[in-house]
């Protein structure tokens, strides 16, 4: 009996073993991410770009991915796993992936590799990354022209520079329409915790915020948000669906476009190694949602920003601003530059935190 | 609605679901029987509540499949502890990594679909009143079941003849078998009492809390209501202390730093374990005390001799 | 129908080879109905999660990587798991393993020997078994529960890592980013054959952890009271064992494990501290541990299986877009029948049917 379930299972083995073997005519495209893909953030948003590539490029291209991937050496095995089962490019897709794909790269010279979020490239490395911090300016503004309390609450994750920029471009926001708004800051020190999300906002709430935005994973604050009767601004998605009358807007992550427009590069050919690409509001890696819940000159005023964005005419971070301990970073006119922003780690004027240090 | 009426039932949201898991598992202690595996049976009531609630269309349905998982969770558990005796740590161990990967699987077609709240109570004038108006007259149904089931097991533990026996089994099974009572008969109870809190628990979470799914909702929160089961030395009073003391170190950490008071956030999350720590060695240190309420077979496989 | 264990005279020797066998062949049943309820063709899948990964020089070599931590927290935890002391904190241990060891390249960039590594090592083992040490003292002081004051730590390690790479450690070129420095050359734990993978010295360390604990369980006094003391701490008591003097003996050296699994990890594997160094290593440990029946060689296997399923679970993903949640549910299966069948080495179960048949006797 037992012999011939064994033989059975020998054979059926044997079988599907050479089964998938996958057309050739397809190149593979593979994804690293950090949670799961379902995460209802970050890690969606960018599955939601490969699903975009499926749709796209789905006679010529073959996605794959990994979700839950810790960073580490657990994140360089399956970025090699990729390298060595023919996949054309990789996108690692958490910015803790960044010395791994370095490595695994330089043994795998033939494939190409994409790291989001990070700063560091080589000759078949390119960096992506958004600047999200465009999209918090205009709720900024939005919020400084909605409160009647003259105070906004931001739940932040972690103080990596991206979270800074997003407070800061969130004050200079609010500030270019109403100069002594003030904001509040709760670190939770996670990117998804739902119970501790809604406590950070109900704590805001009470303490006299009247607008809520956040730059963790879930909808819990839009949630309360809601529920408490106040306004708030959703957070890598539309969030609509969580908050009907709270959303005014989202700052939605658009990875899509970009994914097709690499892997189409791979295709033709032109694909080039060593680049650092930092989009925005204008190339669409980001879009705002549907401006809702406001009135309508609000609503004008909140396109007309993104469209000055968009042209280039407005930049965020444009002097004269002054840092939070009073001495000046940027006089009249300067912009910040590039480096400068990535490594961002001080507040302007009018935050009212300390940056964890 | 005043600052400290907001803030006090903010704390009582967030103390809700660690009383009702840390209750069940008091009972499961109580009777000699340590299943760490709350957090996985807990996880399991958030999803299970979630999706119950999401198909049929009502919350009450979902409090229902929340217990009904945590349930048929703590049956595994009791099956292989009590009926074939094996080593109940690693058994929970096991049974919180089976939970967190189950719930995810079950859970991955309900990400992002709407919640469904359970109604709060809202009664004319009472749940106006100010300050206790609605932290007495104006919760959510979960929360008048933990009072009560608070209240139930105390009275149940220290005033009834079963709550006697219970007790008895865990301070010595093999006398109380001697005696005839059916000790795995009463484990399996107090396991599947246990369970349905933890899923209980679980479905406030995706009911309540947050009204959604997300993977690993419970966030450690299991390990948390074992915590204090320990921190209340056994004790359910305590344990409603513990729960809502818990509660107001995580509330007024988010409130200190929304004041701007600049101490690192590190620090502050820290808080609520290390005072776990001093509470476990203040109660510890008190040998009396501790004997006292301590289940004596606390964690040791039975089996009946013939 | 009822089940009832009845007591073995001795442990079954038969049932003690076999059970491994029997739990593995019954998680690979469970797992192809899974795997058929998920729509997969379960020899396919089966075949991704423990073939596939075995097939490559370097996937080996991963394999090693990744079990060299769960090896070498296990062996240290059956020690104390043996002798009754439940240290579930092995997850902070490692993290402050790795944080004290790191100090020297971290905080002495320009401190370069040949010394700086094994320096480094022992300043971890230091650490995980300092850290191992508080519960220890509190479970002998004031006879703290040592279970919930150990995975209280775990907390309070992880996030005084996460304040030390994000504040005072963060490296000053690194764009603000939350990491260190990277270690220089000598700091750094050397591949075992870097021609054909990555696995470094860690692996090496894990197995001869594994051989020194199995040695001194099975052949030292010391492991004689490390059984009797977890067995029956009354007849360890009557023979002169000391209490406080086994339950340090045991978080020490699992700490120290720990401590060493920390720094080698961080040392070898990644060359810097992040603010996630684990992706839980000091909790699957636990699981190992008892998948090895806590027995020091047990224990190298087990490490290996489950190492094997974390590979096996990306490849079935690729290839078969299975979920990981599916490797998950795997590894508790997996244990839940290991646990199971460990029952039949120190009992007869009998299936007590209904009323009028008479009692069968199975095993």
């Amino acid at each position: 009996m037992r012999k011939t379930l064994l033989g059975l299972a020998a054979a059926a083995l044997a079988l599907s073993v050479s089964a998938p073997a996958i057309a050739q005519d397809k190149i593979k495209a593979c994804f690293v991410y950090i949670g799961p893909k379902t995460d209802g953030g970050w890690t969606q948003a960018h599955d939601i770009g490969r699903q975009l590539v499926d749709k796209e490029l789905g006679d010529k291209v073959e996605t794959q991915y990994v979700e839950s991937v810790p960073e580490g050496p657990d994140a360089e095995r399956v970025i090699e796993r990729f390298a060595r089962s023919g996949c054309a490019i990789v996108f690692t897709t958490s910015f803790g992936y960044m010395d791994q794909t370095i490595a695994v790269a330089s043994k795998f010279p033939d494939v190409k590799f994409e790291h989001a979020t990070g700063y560091k490239t080589a000759e078949n490395v390119t960096s992506y990354n958004s600047r999200f911090y465009e999209g918090r300016y205009i709720i900024g503004q939005i919020a400084a022209k909605m409160s009647k309390t003259g105070v906004a609450g931001y739940i932040a994750s972690f103080p990596v520079p991206e979270v800074v920029q997003g407070i800061n471009a969130f004050t200079l926001g609010a500030q270019s329409v109403n100069p002594d708004f003030k904001l509040k800051v709760i670190w939770v020190n996670t990117w998804h915790d739902a119970g501790k999300e809604a406590d950070a906002a109900k704590a805001l709430i009470d303490q006299g915020v009247d607008i809520l935005t956040q730059h963790t994973d879930s909808a819990a604050p839009m949630q309360i948000a809601e529920e408490r009767g106040i306004k708030a601004f959703g957070q890598a998605f539309d969030q609509i669906q969580a908050g009907p009358n709270a959303q005014l807007t989202a700052i939605v992550d658009t990875w899509g476009p970009y994914y097709v427009k690499r892997i189409q590069a791979v295709l033709d050919g032109t694909w080039k190694g060593g680049e650092a690409t930092w989009d925005g509001l204008a190339e669409g890696i980001l879009e705002m949602a549907p401006y809702t819940n406001m009135p309508d000159d609000m609503k004008a005023a909140a396109e007309e920003t993104e469209a000055k964005i968009k042209s280039g005419e407005l930049k965020p971070f444009t002097g004269p601003i002054t840092k939070q301990d009073g001495t000046e970073w940027l006089k009249e006119g300067e912009s910040a530059d590039d480096p400068t922003l990535l490594g961002l780690n001080f507040y302007v004027k009018g935050v009212d935190d300390k940056l964890p240090n | 609605m005043g600052i400290a009426e907001s803030i006090l039932l903010t704390i009582a949201t967030a103390a809700t679901p660690l009383l009702i898991a840390a209750m069940g598992e008091l009972v499961v202690e109580r009777s000699g029987v340590l299943n760490l595996g709350v957090e996985g049976m807990m996880v399991m009531g958030a999803v299970c509540g979630f999706a119950a609630a999401a198909l049929t269309g009502s919350p009450w349905m979902g409090v229902f499949g929340g217990i009904l998982a945590g349930v048929v969770m703590s049956l595994l558990f009791a099956f292989l502890t009590l009926s074939i005796a094996t080593n109940q740590v690693a058994t929970g161990l096991s049974l919180t990594l089976l939970g967190l990967g189950l719930s995810g699987m079950i859970g991955e077609s309900f990400v992002g679909s709407a919640g469904r709240k359970l109604p709060v109570l809202d009664l004319p004038v009472l749940s106006d009143l100010p300050l206790v108006g609605r932290l007495v007259f104006g919760q959510d149904p979960i929360f008048y079941m933990s009072i009560a089931l608070t209240l139930g097991v105390s009275w149940f533990l220290f005033r009834t003849r079963a709550g006697l026996t219970l007790r008895s089994i865990g301070d010595s099974h093999s006398s109380a078998h001697a005696l005839g009572i059916s000790v795995i008969g009463y484990r399996y109870l107090a396991v599947m009492f246990g369970g349905a809190c933890a899923g209980l628990a679980g479905a406030h979470l995706s009911l309540v809390y947050t009204p959604q799914w997300v993977e690993n909702m419970t966030a450690g929160r299991g390990w948390i209501a074992l915590a204090l089961v320990v921190f209340a030395s056994w004790r359910p009073l305590r344990v409603l202390a513990g729960a809502y003391l818990f509660g107001a170190v995580t509330i007024g950490q988010l409130h200190a730093q929304a004041l701007g008071f600049g101490i690192p956030s590190q620090l502050l999350s820290s808080l609520p374990y290390l005072a776990t720590i001093v509470v476990l060695v203040l109660i510890s240190r008190n040998r009396r005390l501790t004997l006292m309420n301590t289940p004596a077979s606390l964690g040791q496989p039975f089996v009946p001799e013939r | 129908m009822r089940i009832e264990l009845v007591k073995r005279q001795q442990r079954s020797a038969l049932f003690s080879a076999l059970s491994p066998f029997i739990a593995l062949a019954l998680t690979i049943l469970a797992g192809a109905i899974l795997f058929a309820f998920l729509g997969k063709n379960p020899a396919t899948a089966l075949y991704y999660y423990f073939v596939d990964p075995l097939l490559e020089t370097w996937s080996l070599h991963e394999l090693a990587i990744k079990s060299a931590p769960l090896i070498l927290i296990a062996v240290g935890l059956s020690i104390c798991f043996l002798s009754n002391n439940w240290n579930i904190g092995a997850e902070g241990q490692f993290i402050m393993g790795a944080v004290v060891g790191s100090m020297l390249p971290v905080m002495f960039p320009e401190f370069q020997y040949w010394f700086v590594l094994p320096l480094m090592l022992v300043m971890g083992i230091a650490g995980g078994a300092a850290y191992a040490a508080i519960p220890a003292f509190l479970k002998v002081r004031f006879n703290t529960n040592e279970i919930l004051t150990s995975l209280m730590l775990v907390y309070v390690a992880q996030l005084f890592l996460d304040w030390l790479v994000r504040g005072p450690w963060r490296n000053p070129a690194g764009f603000n980013f939350p990491e260190t420095v990277r270690f220089h050359a000598h700091a750094i734990l050397p591949e075992i054959l870097p021609a054909s993978g990555r696995a470094h010295w860690g692996f090496v360390f894990a197995l001869i952890a594994a051989v020194a604990l199995w040695f001194i369980l099975s052949r030292t006094l010391t492991g004689f009271e490390v059984k009797v003391m977890g067995q029956s701490p009354r007849a360890g008591r009557f023979a002169g064992f000391s209490r406080p003097k086994l339950i340090f003996f045991a978080f020490l050296l699992s700490g120290g494990l720990a401590g060493l699994a920390g720094i080698s990890e961080v040392s070898g594997a990644m060359g810097q501290l992040r603010p996630v160094i684990s992706p839980g290593y000091g909790f699957t440990a636990i699981i190992v541990a008892f998948l090895g029946r806590l027995n020091p060689l047990g224990i190298v296997a087990a490490g290996l299986v489950l190492g094997l399923t974390y590979l096996g679970g990306e490849a079935a993903q690729i290839s078969l877009g299975v979920s990981d949640k599916v490797a998950r549910v795997f590894q508790g299966m997996l244990l839940f029948f290991v646990l199971g069948c460990d029952t039949l080495i120190h009992y007869r179960v009998r299936f007590i049917g209904s009323p009028a048949q008479k009692p069968v006797e199975e095993a």
